[in-house]
């Protein structure tokens, strides 16, 4: 099928970064004759590059074609059929698809690059520069296959080969037991979520082929589901606690199997133990995946969903709220920690609550304009976080850091770009995307406690610039806390680090004017039709709740939600840089609460004895010694073999005297039986 | 009445030949005592074959006697041999393969 709608160089988009890592794959594990550093660097920073050229390009061409039309498709092959079902290998390029397309290619292009600085002085390991670039490239292709798939059953290829090359750079540096710890841990809490979203595509494709429907492709799906928009499933006895028990919407359950799937993606409760834990990988895989890219598949799969969530209003009240109380709690955990990366990690956590709580409640294009704002600062942050560690040789406690601003006075600019978009600061990125998500959560009326909502997502807002300038002033503001020697070694980075730092810089900076609300634009002039371009843009492949709201609603709340940050950010400013003295002060006066906090509430401790405990106990106790160690290994395997043994050395042995004649005599009474038989 | 008294004579020698092997223990004179057998059948053989008019106990008869040549041929080699590692022919004194 050859239309206007079929572009052939998507294809291309996805299976670069594939060729690429297989080259790395074939040269490394296979011919054994690892390439030269230069072929490395071209190879995998090139194949990036060209899929962000290819990405352009079909965004150019996906711009002309008019708006209930916009997309472009790319069919392989049949991936596999049976019957009524069958799920191609195919790609769709729509305006969701496009935004995560370029973000992916385009800050991933820039992390390869930096990437080379970063890792050029690894020689912990043999031929690591290699085996790094295979796996990055590697873990593009899987993320532009989840984004670019066309259908359910290949974004799932996609979401599980991201999780495999997350667990394989998280444990990049396996040497160290902990890191090989971290990456298990990031893998295993990822399938548990892996779990419901499969149970999810099951319950879907179920619930349609009864209504001869039967179709994983997305676009199909959306066209399909008012079918059984109305279904009601009815709950077991057990379950009669829930709301809305015993009969919820079959949409519901579907929508809630497949958050529980994102939730483990994209790090929320309960499943974001892993993510701050995934800081053992090298920081531009924490910049890459556990930042800008794969953490944010579980926003776009909501997203990508959102026809199915519109009919599910159960399912988004749970999404919003798990994603602002996510938010809070690891906004809160922030405070309390001393590790550079530790508190970006749950930096990130928090701010993928965020997005969660604007898909909940309705405004899609607003959890994805964030998705990509975040992945500008956030990007930004963990790369200049990985200038300092590395100016400071591999050390990340902030406790030892301090005064870094006269010694890597570029690294500390472009960092300070990053805390100030991530505090919402006009004009940088981060207050536009954070300010269309309070306003979301203000005006939710559907979901549950909405008011509630709203406030806690303003003051993670707060405590949001509070940790960000708390980590900023005691990273670069103050004194050198570390050692003489250490302090002497402190050194600007190479240009492989300064120009990806200065490129996102420069998108953290003007991000955000993608698409600001046409309440900031019309102030400026700008014709209202041709603002809110962001939000009109993604429109056509969104299934979004629409607000009119007033231009003075709106500029109250940004008013509101600049206060909270500047209050966050002066508080910062007076607890670390007037008074350096008070913060260990009320560290010794709160003592018990800051333990709490700086432990992470325990939660990983809880989940340790509550799961993990009992699960090993039970897998070494029952699972290992009695049925495995016992009953296989023991009664059916050795039992079965000591039975045979002791039958033959007992009965069989006997037989064999070892005399011909024996035999002889045993051959002749067999004949004469046999011919006895024959003649009956 | 000619056939019953050959069948007959066939029988005694097979008996003669079954027992000769069974309670021999010379290899040799067990060979000898399985070629007897194989001649009481040779023998029933060709007297009914003379009985019912058929050729096909003739055939069957040279048959046999080139299998009893080859036979022979291979067992006197094994006893032969055997005699080269053991310098006995009893076959109580070969019993390895017992357990």
């Amino acid at each position: 099928m050859v239309d206007a709608q079929t572009f052939a160089l998507l294809r291309w988009i996805v299976l670069l970064p594939l060729l690429a890592a297989a080259v790395h794959g074939i040269s490394l594990a296979w011919l054994r004759r690892p390439l030269s550093r230069w072929a490395t660097i071209i190879l995998s920073c090139g194949a990036p590059i060209l899929s962000f050229v290819l990405a352009f390009a079909a965004l150019l061409k996906l711009a002309t074609l008019p708006a209930d039309h916009r997309y472009l498709t790319d069919t392989l092959f049949t991936w596999m059929g049976a019957g009524s079902f069958s799920a191609d290998a195919a790609f769709l390029f729509d305006p969701l698809s496009a935004v995560m397309t370029l973000v992916v290619t385009g800050v991933g292009s820039l992390i390869h690059v930096y990437s080379v600085g970063y890792m050029d002085d690894d020689h912990r390991e043999d031929r690591g520069f290699q085996r790094f670039f295979c796996f990055l490239n590697l873990f593009l292709f899987s993320m532009l296959a989840l984004v670019l798939a066309d259908n359910l059953v290949l974004m799932f290829l996609g979401w599980e080969g991201v999780g495999l090359c997350s667990y394989l750079l998280i444990g990049f540096w396996y040497a160290d037991r902990w890191n090989a710890y971290c990456g298990s841990k990031a893998f295993i809490v990822n399938r548990i979520g892996d779990f419901g979203f499969l149970i999810g595509i099951f319950l879907l494709f179920w619930a349609l082929a009864e209504v001869d429907a039967a179709t994983v492709s997305f676009r199909e799906l959306a066209a399909a589901l008012p079918k059984i928009a109305e279904q009601t499933v009815t709950l077991p006895g057990w379950l009669g606690w829930l709301p809305g028990a015993p009969t919820w919407k079959l949409t519901t359950l579907i929508g809630l199997c497949f958050f529980l799937g994102a939730a483990g993606k994209s790090a929320q409760i309960p499943l974001y133990v892993w993510l701050p834990d995934a800081m053992a990988g090298p920081t531009p895989v924490s910049a890459l995946i556990h930042a800008a890219t794969m953490v944010t598949a579980g926003v776009y799969m909501v997203c990508r969903m959102s026809f199915l969530y519109a009919e599910a209003p159960g399912a988004s009240a749970v999404i919003a709220w798990t994603g602002v109380l996510t938010a809070v709690l690891a906004a809160v955990i922030a405070i309390a920690q001393t590790d550079i990366k530790k508190v970006l990690a749950y930096s990130t956590v928090s701010q993928l609550g965020y997005m969660f709580l604007a898909a909940g409640c309705g405004a899609y294009s607003a959890a994805i304009f964030h998705v990509v704002t975040h992945a500008f600062f956030k990007a930004l942050l963990f790369l200049g976080s990985g200038a300092v560690i590395l100016a400071m040789h591999h050390e990340q406690d902030t406790d030892k850091m301090g005064g870094l601003r006269a010694q890597i006075p570029w690294t500390h600019r472009w960092f300070g770009i990053g805390v100030l978009a991530i505090a919402g600061i006009p004009p940088f990125s981060g207050f536009f995307s954070k300010d269309e998500i309070l306003l979301s959560a203000h005006l939710a009326h559907g979901v549950p406690g909405y008011e509630a909502l709203y406030a806690l997502a303003l003051a993670t807002a707060g405590l949001t610039a509070f940790y960000m300038f708390r980590l900023h002033y005691r990273t670069f503001a103050g004194e050198f806390r570390g050692t003489s020697e250490q302090r002497a070694h402190v050194h600007e980075p190479v240009q492989w680090i300064l120009t990806p730092l200065a490129l996102l810089g420069a998108l953290s900076f003007l991000g955000g004017w993608l698409g600001p609300s046409a309440a900031f634009t019309s102030w400026l002039g700008v014709d209202p039709a041709q603002s809110n371009s962001f939000a009109n843009f993604l429109a056509p492949a969104l299934h979004g709740i629409h607000h009119e709201v007033s231009h003075a609603t709106e500029w109250a709340l940004a008013a509101l939600a600049l206060a909270v940050s500047g209050a966050g950010i002066l508080l910062a400013t007076w607890l670390y840089v007037w008074r350096p003295e008070l913060p260990a002060r009320i560290r010794a006066a709160i003592g018990g609460l800051h333990r709490l906090v700086a432990n992470k509430f325990y939660v990983d401790e809880l989940y340790d004895a509550l799961f993990v405990r009992p699960l090993v106990a039970v897998s070494e106790g029952l699972l290992y010694r009695t049925i495995d160690a016992g009953l296989i290994d023991g009664v059916a395997v050795n039992g079965s073999a000591r039975l045979v043994r002791g039958f033959a050395t007992g009965v069989l042995r006997q037989l064999q005297s070892g005399y011909a004649q024996a035999y002889l005599v045993v051959m002749l009474i067999g004949t004469i039986l046999v011919a006895v038989m024959v003649m009956r | 009445m000619l056939v019953e008294k050959a069948v007959a004579l066939s029988a005694i020698l097979f008996v003669l030949g079954t027992l000769g092997a069974l309670t021999r223990r010379n290899l040799i004179v067990i060979l000898m005592s399985i070629e007897l057998m194989l001649n009481a059948v040779n023998l029933a053989l060709v007297a009914f074959s003379r009985q019912w008019g058929d050729l096909a106990g003739h055939v069957f008869v040279l048959m046999v006697i080139v299998v009893a040549a080859a036979e022979v041929a291979v067992g006197l080699g094994i006893v032969i041999a055997l005699f080269r590692n053991r310098e006995s022919v009893n076959v109580e004194d070969s019993s390895l393969l017992k357990w």
